[in-house]
């Protein structure tokens, strides 16, 4: 393609239409090489100021940042929209992810100016109403779990993880057991537990899994000793089972004098039908962006709020909200044990508001039907897929994910990420893969609660047709895959040899390739 | 004679240490390497150097204890020659041995074989 | 329940094909006596327009920005926002995609993201920017422990006007110790703290404008770090200020952590806002955080992925390089947009707009009896002295439905020397009446007061 001096193309360019022909999957063009310095979609009056008051610190250096008019940034944006896949326009199954319905009311809730435009250091006089929203979202949080305390702000799973974990480090400092230093970490976990857990300082010493993917509380035992801080441990695990040894563990666990902490990522299959506190756990993060609804957005914004037991609870960040006599008080600075802030301000208010909608919308009731049913959904995927599929671990039904490894691919010349790449060509996201790490090219699939029994059928009939494509030796289907999306397959070798991170004009452009 | 550890490195009798054909297979592409200093002295097992591929970074370990004294400065720019030619331009860094003898406890030709399928 | 699809009659259904005797057997890992037989106690399902009415008188009892005169900054500001910008990012597939680990099906969120590194970069005036952190404050204490990594040193300096929550921060991310030195603040005189930085410093962070609206002197700041070999981190809380402020990288910063939260984000009681990171080339493996990189596909066409992603917690575990998973997409997709709709001349005209406000905001406090203006250099937010403790102040002014700044005890209690200090910014939705309004009202206040 020609440029132009300041990198944009200078003769009808590909925008618009896609190397297979389709004015339907645009290839967008960079914002850099469509806008203009000149270009504003923002009237603005232009005013003069002196200058005296910026210290000689005036800017100099150059900005180059294109504008668009309004016309041009809603087709940018609609246009590079529509090379995304998301939940509403299919199916989402990935596995550990819970990409469930997101629910407009909350949207709308979230931008009503009494959430949306208030300030987090308004007085707190002028803001009872968002207090009182931190407070019932709390305490349904707590309800739900049986906990005695919820630290709101954590702002997504990992930073909740972090939180718990300097919870009970702070616990066990002032108990003069700060020599602790060894986290227990079953080998299933998520890679954020073990990254937590070292990123405070902490030694990780792995668990085995037992051949039926539970974690065995004699394993637990054995690796216990006064070195230990705390076990990190993901249940419903992320084989998608329920650990049956759980409240052995917790046990085990606290007679060690260490502490239990969570990974809520799973929750979703057991909200308002088990409470965790009533299993002998700590601390819990719960990511709002996964069983409460608020969208993934493309990767962000999350929530993490974790809950605390009685024993954590002294030691929960700053700031939250306390009932006093005179109503609900904002506790902003660190008192006795309490954290000081693991971020500026009071947390994800946007995400609490649509947190909390999405609570009061279902109620306890719907809350423990909407578990329910992702546990039948996933339990019915598996049931419709075992046939062809291999399921590692069938001991007990599945939670709300549904795990199956690579073994019926064996001799197929077909991977675990051919064949979820082939998915993409049947209109469908591909499911978790190559995870958990105990199975080999485990593929992990959790439908949730959002789809009914019409899509899960279809997505089970094409799953069923593309597994027995695979086992008749259509090889070609998968490793050429996919061919249907707005891209084929990336070459990531490429980009992370000699990364290209921000848009710099160049004649060799690859796109020459059209 | 070239010696392999468990970890898939090898080590040949001039110190000069790298991956094994084996290991660059399982890793794939590989994207980058982080190189050790120039005199830093290791035991054998300290961690001394890191491989990254496009999904996975392994750590290299020392197959034997003893001081670098260079390293593969044309891995930085084409960390792929690890992939191509793993026993020859693709090596990663080369020790001063403490003691020669520590080679002996590792596997050799034949015996390393054996693991790698 | 309108979220869940399933009849009663296709729950059965199901169940007989699993071979399930009931929804409860599903649950048959569940130790014994663990599994609720009855609801938990709370509200059971409502209708939407029963939620929407509860929702409603909560938000209702709040005061909101747009209510009245406002003039609250101190990290978070309050900008108008194109109506455009949130109409977009509510697009079913900006809003309800997931992280864009599949790039073949991800192409508008990686291209999106793309665009915004570039965009960041050039605003700070760094090499590379990553694809946003969950916050600034955040995006502060991730960068203070980068350059842990860097320099493989330990100590770090806070000058003086690093706002005290990102101070926080800070602190409970590394633990208090003599390895972090904090100074105090003194918003009129030398609070940078250069001569602390000495041979074990990794880092000194400061802030421009900083949290009294002062700006600071980057290039010294620089100078004096990397005589010592320690980085410079540059933090900037108000991002529109880079329309009318030398970039931290033309200045010889090392790494600028900014607060996004004034491009294309609502002001929403403090999250989710949308930290930037940017630093330069050579340090972009340390860098917390996801990256999107430029590639081809396989059939030789531009394409975009994440990458560098092994220094990321999902793969390298517990050598990863911070402790950010999910980071802020939406956020950053609304920052990206609204600073596509501005475009540089937009920017630079936004930016002058706001300082002129500022400007006229402090010749209208100089007049009031009693307050002094204490700032010498600003760009829309600005500190005064009043003759009494401010806090209480502020709450009288609140009650008036004036929203007149931040008492500066609230941030940093404790300190007598800053009990009568406020924090007060001005943006484009600031009038003159509003600015006239707050005069007056001190004014009465003051001398009701006296």
């Amino acid at each position: 393609m020609a440029m132009n001096n300041q990198g944009r193309p200078t003769g009808i360019g590909s925008a618009g239409v896609a190397a297979n022909g389709s004015s339907l999957l645009p290839n967008e063009p960079l914002l850099f090489e469509i806008g203009d310095a000149d270009h504003s979609g923002v009237d603005l009056p232009d005013v003069e100021i002196d200058g005296s008051f910026l210290g000689g610190f005036a800017r100099k250096s150059a900005l180059d940042l294109p504008g668009l008019t309004e016309p041009e940034a809603v087709r940018h944006y609609v246009r590079l929209s529509r090379l995304n896949y998301s939940i509403d326009s299919g199916m989402y199954p990935l596995g550990s992810c819970t990409m469930k319905h997101n629910p407009r009311l909350n949207e709308k809730m979230a931008r009503l100016p009494g959430f949306a435009d208030i300030h987090p250091l308004q007085p707190v006089s002028t803001v009872s109403g968002a207090l009182s929203l931190m407070d019932q979202l709390g305490h349904w949080l707590l309800t739900l779990t049986n906990m005695e305390a919820v630290a709101l702000s954590p702002k997504a799973g990992a930073h909740g993880e972090m939180c718990g974990m300097m919870a009970i480090r702070a616990a066990q400092q002032a108990a003069g057991q700060g020599h602790r230093n060894i986290v227990l970490v079953p080998e299933s976990a998520h890679g954020t537990n073990p990254a937590t857990a070292a990123f405070l300082g902490y030694q990780v010493k792995p668990v085995p899994a037992r051949a039926d993917g539970t974690v065995d509380v004699n394993a637990v035992k054995a690796a216990l000793s006064p070195e230990v801080a705390a076990i990190m441990l993901t249940n419903p695990n992320t084989c998608g089972l329920f650990e049956p040894e759980i409240i052995e563990i917790a046990a085990a666990v606290h007679e060690a004098g260490a502490y239990f902490y969570c990974d809520g990522a799973n929750f979703n299959a057991i909200m308002g039908v088990v409470r965790p506190g009533d299993l002998g756990i700590d601390a819990m993060h719960i990511n709002l962006h996964k069983t409460f609804s608020t969208p993934h957005g493309g990767g962000g914004p999350g929530a993490g709020p974790v809950v605390l037991s009685k024993a954590l609870a002294p030691f929960a960040p700053v700031p939250f909200v306390r009932k006093g006599q005179g109503g609900l008080a904002l506790v902003e600075h660190a008192e006795g044990g309490h954290l000081g802030r693991i971020t500026a301000f009071h947390g994800q208010m946007g995400m609490y508001v649509r947190a909390l909608t999405y609570m009061l919308s279902h109620g306890a009731d719907g809350l423990a039907q909407a578990a329910k049913d992702a546990v039948l959904n996933a339990n019915y995927v598996k049931a419709r897929l075992q046939a062809v599929f291999s399921v590692p671990f069938d001991g007990q039904p599945c939670m709300h994910e549904a795990l199956f490894d690579d073994s019926f691919l064996k001799d197929t010349g077909v991977s675990t990420l051919d064949f979820a790449k082939a998915m993409i060509d049947e209109g469908y996201h591909p499911m978790t893969m190559y995870f958990p790490l105990v199975v080999h090219g485990a593929m992990l699939i959790e439908p949730t609660e959002s789809e009914s029994k019409a899509t899960l059928d279809a997505f089970c009939d094409v799953m069923l047709d593309l597994a027995t494509d695979a086992k008749a030796g259509n090889a070609a289907r998968f490793t050429s895959a996919p061919t249907r999306a707005p891209r084929r397959r990336l070459d990531e070798t490429r980009a992370a040899r000699s990364p290209i991170l921000t848009y710099t004009p160049r004649e060799d452009l690859p796109q020459a390739a059209e | 004679m070239t010696k392999f550890t468990k970890d898939h490195e090898y080590i040949k009798t001039d110190g000069t240490v790298g991956i094994t054909q084996y290991a660059q297979e399982q890793l794939g592409d590989i994207v980058f390497v982080e190189l050790p200093a120039i005199g830093k002295t290791l035991k054998q097992g300290d961690e001394a150097a890191v491989v990254e591929s496009v999904k996975a970074a392994s750590e290299i370990y020392a197959p034997a204890s003893g001081t670098v004294v260079a390293v593969n400065e044309a891995l930085s720019g084409e960390p792929g020659l690890i992939n191509t030619d793993p026993d020859g331009a693709g090596w990663i860094f080369k020790l001063a041995l403490d003691d020669a003898g520590e080679l002996d406890g590792l596997m050799d030709a034949d015996a390393y074989a054996r693991i790698a399928v | 329940m309108r979220y869940l699809p399933h009849s009663a009659a296709e729950r059965a259904e199901m169940l007989a094909v699993i071979g399930a005797s009931s929804a409860e057997a599903l649950f048959a890992g569940v130790p014994e006596g663990a599994l609720l037989t009855e609801p938990v106690e709370l509200p059971f399902h409502q209708p939407e327009y029963v939620v929407e009415a509860q929702m409603k008188r909560l938000a209702s009892l709040n005061h909101a920005a747009g209510d009245g005169p406002f003039f609250i900054g101190a990290g978070a500001y309050r900008h108008h926002v194109p109506a455009s910008v949130d109409h977009l990012i509510q697009r079913s597939e900006w809003l309800t995609a997931y992280t864009p680990y599949q790039p073949e099906v991800s192409q508008g969120t990686l291209q999106m993201l793309f665009e915004f590194q570039t965009q960041v970069a050039h605003l700070t005036g760094m090499d590379v920017a990553n694809a946003s952190m969950y916050d600034g404050s955040t995006g502060t204490a991730e960068a203070v422990l980068m350059a842990r990594r860097v320099t493989k040193r330990n100590r770090i300096v806070l000058a003086g006007g690093l706002h005290p929550h990102y101070r926080d921060v800070v602190r409970t991310y590394l633990g208090d110790g003599p390895d972090l030195v904090k100074l105090a603040a003194d918003p009129t005189g030398d609070d940078l703290g250069l001569e602390e930085i000495d041979g074990n410093t990794a880092a000194i962070v400061v802030q421009t404008p900083d949290v009294f609206g002062r700006l600071q002197d980057i290039k010294a700041a620089a100078d004096a770090a990397h005589q010592k070999g320690a980085l410079l981190i540059v933090v900037v809380t108000e991002i529109i200020s880079l329309g009318l402020i030398e970039a931290p990288g033309a200045l010889g910063a090392d790494i600028v952590v900014c607060e996004g939260q004034s491009l294309g984000n609502a002001l929403n009681f403090g999250g989710p806002y949308v930290g930037l990171f940017a630093t330069r080339k050579d340090l972009v493996r340390q860098m917390p955080g996801r990256l999107c990189g430029e590639t081809v596909d396989a059939d030789g066409r531009r394409g975009f992925v994440l990458t560098l992603s092994t220094r990321e917690q999902h793969i390298r575990r517990e050598k990863a390089t911070s402790n950010i998973c999910t980071n802020a997409g939406l956020c950053a997709l609304a920052f990206s947009i609204h600073l596509s709709l501005l475009g540089e001349a937009g920017l630079k005209r936004l930016a002058r707009l706001n300082h002129l406000k500022a400007v006229k905001l402090s010749r209208m406090l100089g007049t009031v009896p009693g307050v002094e203006v204490l700032n010498t250099s600003f760009f829309n937010e600005l500190t005064i002295r009043l003759p009494v403790p401010a806090a209480p102040l502020v709450d009288l002014l609140a009650r008036a439905e004036i929203l007149a700044g931040v008492p500066v005890s609230r941030l940093d209690p404790g300190k007598p020397e800053l009990e009568n200090l406020v924090i007060l910014a001005a943006t484009e939705l600031t009038s003159d009446a509003d600015i006239e309004m707050l005069a007056s009202s001190l004014h009465a206040a003051l001398e009701g007061d006296a």
